[in-house]
């Protein structure tokens, strides 16, 4: 066996970077959290100010719920394309599989921002979208609620995170024994009551890893508002951006970031233990 | 390959319950099935004997549906399988590692086939449970397949595929993953079931033991091939070929030539009314005695050879002798203490058996 000095010298960098780098910024937030800014400078007053303002304003709770919304339907959708392109590429696309799986993962080569200026281009009110809608005459002027718009945010960050929830639920289908498929179609089961009864529920913990990967992703995103969302689709994330940037207020940006680290920590215990309940080894 | 018309086979195909009809199965260019005919007869117990890759399994699949056929037909109980997908097929298969749905506990597995045909929920308790109860798992009927032992994994396969009530059981290599024990034990388990139920048994091994103790009659496969289709007796006492009379048990080859109505293998000799020619003979271990007497009958062969090597086996001995001229034979006697030296071996004519190459 290894020494107790190797042991520790491995163990060392690792811990301290844990500890420097993540336990202590999180310390500090959460001091930060309880503290005050008056007349532009930080005091260390310790309260509880900052949470009572981010329940009783209205605004907070507003960007919080649609952060959520947003998150959702970035989660669902992704879900929806993400999952019959995995079923499909595990189940049935035979020799093209490879070169299949390369195109789905190929997009994940590109930079986020690139990605973000794509979509502008083809949203925008002189963009490629709507030059083709008007060129086919479907309509007449710009149509302006493609940019800048909680649908053009649910586009783009879909857009970014279907790749990751693709490679979850498809590596699920991959570990899936096929014999079980098999023994499904000799006991008189078809195709459909089949993926229902089996495929399904034995894809549940990659299914569950995929969605939780898109959602928790959307909820922290800053960019894909701020690049094609508007005011209109302002995130919680962009809140404390501004809190901790132009507003400098990080006692309040530091409550929020609380509320949301906890609100993900919850998530994420949550999914742990359904992806345990669902696997069956 | 067109499937060409086939040729109608009045007398087996009155009883058979499925007709395999040449079919034949090829992947990339290899040739796994070449022109298989074969029938089987309702509660019949027949087995797909072969080495790995002989193409039993492939035949096994096609006939599930899980694989297509290159060429040729299949027929079960007057309706063509073949076109269908495995689904509608009154085929059911337990599958070499079992196969059990690990998300659902054994009554569930059981359940599975009758629920998905929609099968009313009283039904589907009751036979559920006549179906534990027959292979004897009803107290694990709640625990899932993961606690369960092989040979209890074995039992619900073999329940979840019988309580459908299929006109043909596939089994493909079942007890395969079985210690030697628990082997045995689910072999004569099996044989029974099979018996009490009538329901006609196809069963895929690649051991020859597991066939004989088991079969109405072996299927043996070679190389995509039929090489003998016959009862455990008559394919050990009448191997066709060569190849089936090493397959099957153990055996001496001889080979030699005819002339004059003499065959000759080495320093063997012995009268035989047969055209002249190259000639192969089978002789089984056990057919070789020692001879003690002097005397020797008229439908004997009596030969002396010297001891190689003898291994002792409980029962009987195996000893391996050599009568001169490179000719080295297998002899299988009862147990007789050690033996050394030259020895004087018998055996009768009849039992040296002229097999094909």
């Amino acid at each position: 066996m290894y020494s107790r000095t190797y042991k520790s010298l491995v163990s060392a960098p690792p811990l301290l970077w844990v500890a420097l780098f993540l336990l202590l910024p999180y310390a500090l937030m959460f001091a930060h959290s309880l503290w005050q800014v008056q007349d532009g400078a930080l005091v260390h007053h310790w309260n509880l100010d900052n949470y009572k303002k981010l329940v009783t304003n209205p605004v907070y709770l507003e960007v919080l719920f649609r952060t959520v919304r947003i998150a959702a339907s970035v989660m669902f959708c992704s879900l929806l394309l993400g999952y019959p392109l995995a079923y499909y590429l595990s189940f049935h696309s035979h020799a093209r599989k490879e070169l299949l799986y390369q195109l789905v993962i190929v997009p994940l080569w590109v930079s986020y921002l690139v990605r973000g200026y794509a979509w502008k281009t083809i949203l925008g009110s002189d963009g490629v979208l709507n030059g083709l809608l008007q060129y086919l005459h479907i309509t007449h002027e710009p149509v302006s609620f493609l940019l800048y718009s909680p649908f053009a945010v649910v586009l783009t960050l879909t857009h970014i995170y279907t790749p990751f929830v693709f490679l979850a639920i498809y590596a699920s289908l991959e570990h899936i024994p096929r014999p079980l498929v098999e023994a499904s179609h000799d006991l008189g089961a078809g195709p459909l009551s089949t993926f229902f009864r089996v495929i399904l529920p034995l894809s549940m913990p990659g299914l569950v890893a995929g969605a939780t990967f898109a959602f928790v992703l959307s909820l922290g995103d800053f960019l894909a508002p701020l690049l094609v969302g508007g005011s209109s689709s302002t995130m919680i994330a962009n809140i404390v951006q501004s809190l901790f940037g132009a507003a400098y207020d990080w006692p309040l940006g530091s409550a929020i970031s609380v509320c949301i680290l906890v609100l993900i920590i919850g998530l994420l215990f949550l999914t742990e233990r359904l992806e345990k309940r669902w696997s069956f080894k | 390959m067109s499937s060409a018309t086939t040729i109608p086979d009045v007398s087996a195909a009155a009883e058979a319950l499925l007709e395999i009809r040449t079919v034949a199965k090829r992947f990339g260019s290899h040739d796994v099935l070449k022109s298989i005919s074969l029938n089987i007869a309702a509660g019949e117990f027949l087995t797909l004997l072969g080495e790995s890759g002989s193409g039993k399994t492939t035949l096994l699949r096609l006939i599930a549906g899980f694989e297509e056929p290159t060429a040729g037909e299949i027929w079960m109980s007057g309706e063509r399988l073949d076109p269908l997908p495995p689904y509608r097929r009154r085929v059911n298969t337990v599958f070499q590692n079992y196969a059990l749905f690990p998300h659902l506990n054994v009554r569930e597995n059981v359940a599975y086939g009758l629920k998905v045909r929609g099968t009313a929920s009283a039904e589907v308790l009751e036979r559920v449970g006549q179906a534990l109860s027959m292979v004897k798992m009803d107290e694990f009927a709640a625990a899932r397949p993961s606690r369960l032992s092989g040979g209890q994994q074995q039992r619900v396969a073999l329940a979840r595929a019988l309580v459908n009530r299929p006109q043909l059981l596939l089994l493909d290599e079942p007890l395969s993953a079985l210690d030697a024990n628990l082997r045995k034990q689910m072999q004569s388990e099996l044989k029974a079931l099979q018996r009490q139920l009538g329901i006609t048994f196809l069963f895929v091994t690649h051991d020859q033991e597991e066939a004989m103790a088991l079969s109405d009659r072996i299927a043996l496969l070679r190389d995509g091939a039929l090489e003998q289709v016959a009862s455990p007796r008559e394919i050990y006492a009448h191997p066709a070929t060569a190849y089936t009379a090493q397959f099957i048990g153990q055996t001496n080859l001889l080979r030699g030539e005819i002339r004059r109505g003499i065959a000759t293998c080495g320093p063997l000799r012995w009268p035989l009314e047969e055209p002249d020619g190259p000639a192969l003979f089978s002789l089984r271990p056990e057919c070789i005695r020692l001879s003690r007497e002097g005397a020797r009958r008229n439908s004997e062969v009596k030969f002396r050879a010297g001891i190689r090597q003898q291994l002792y086996a409980g029962a009987s001995e195996l000893l391996e002798v050599d009568c001169g001229a490179g000719q080295i034979l297998r002899v299988r006697v009862p147990a007789c203490g050690s033996l050394t030296g030259e020895h004087d071996f018998v055996f009768t004519i009849a039992d040296a058996l002229r097999v094909q190459e």
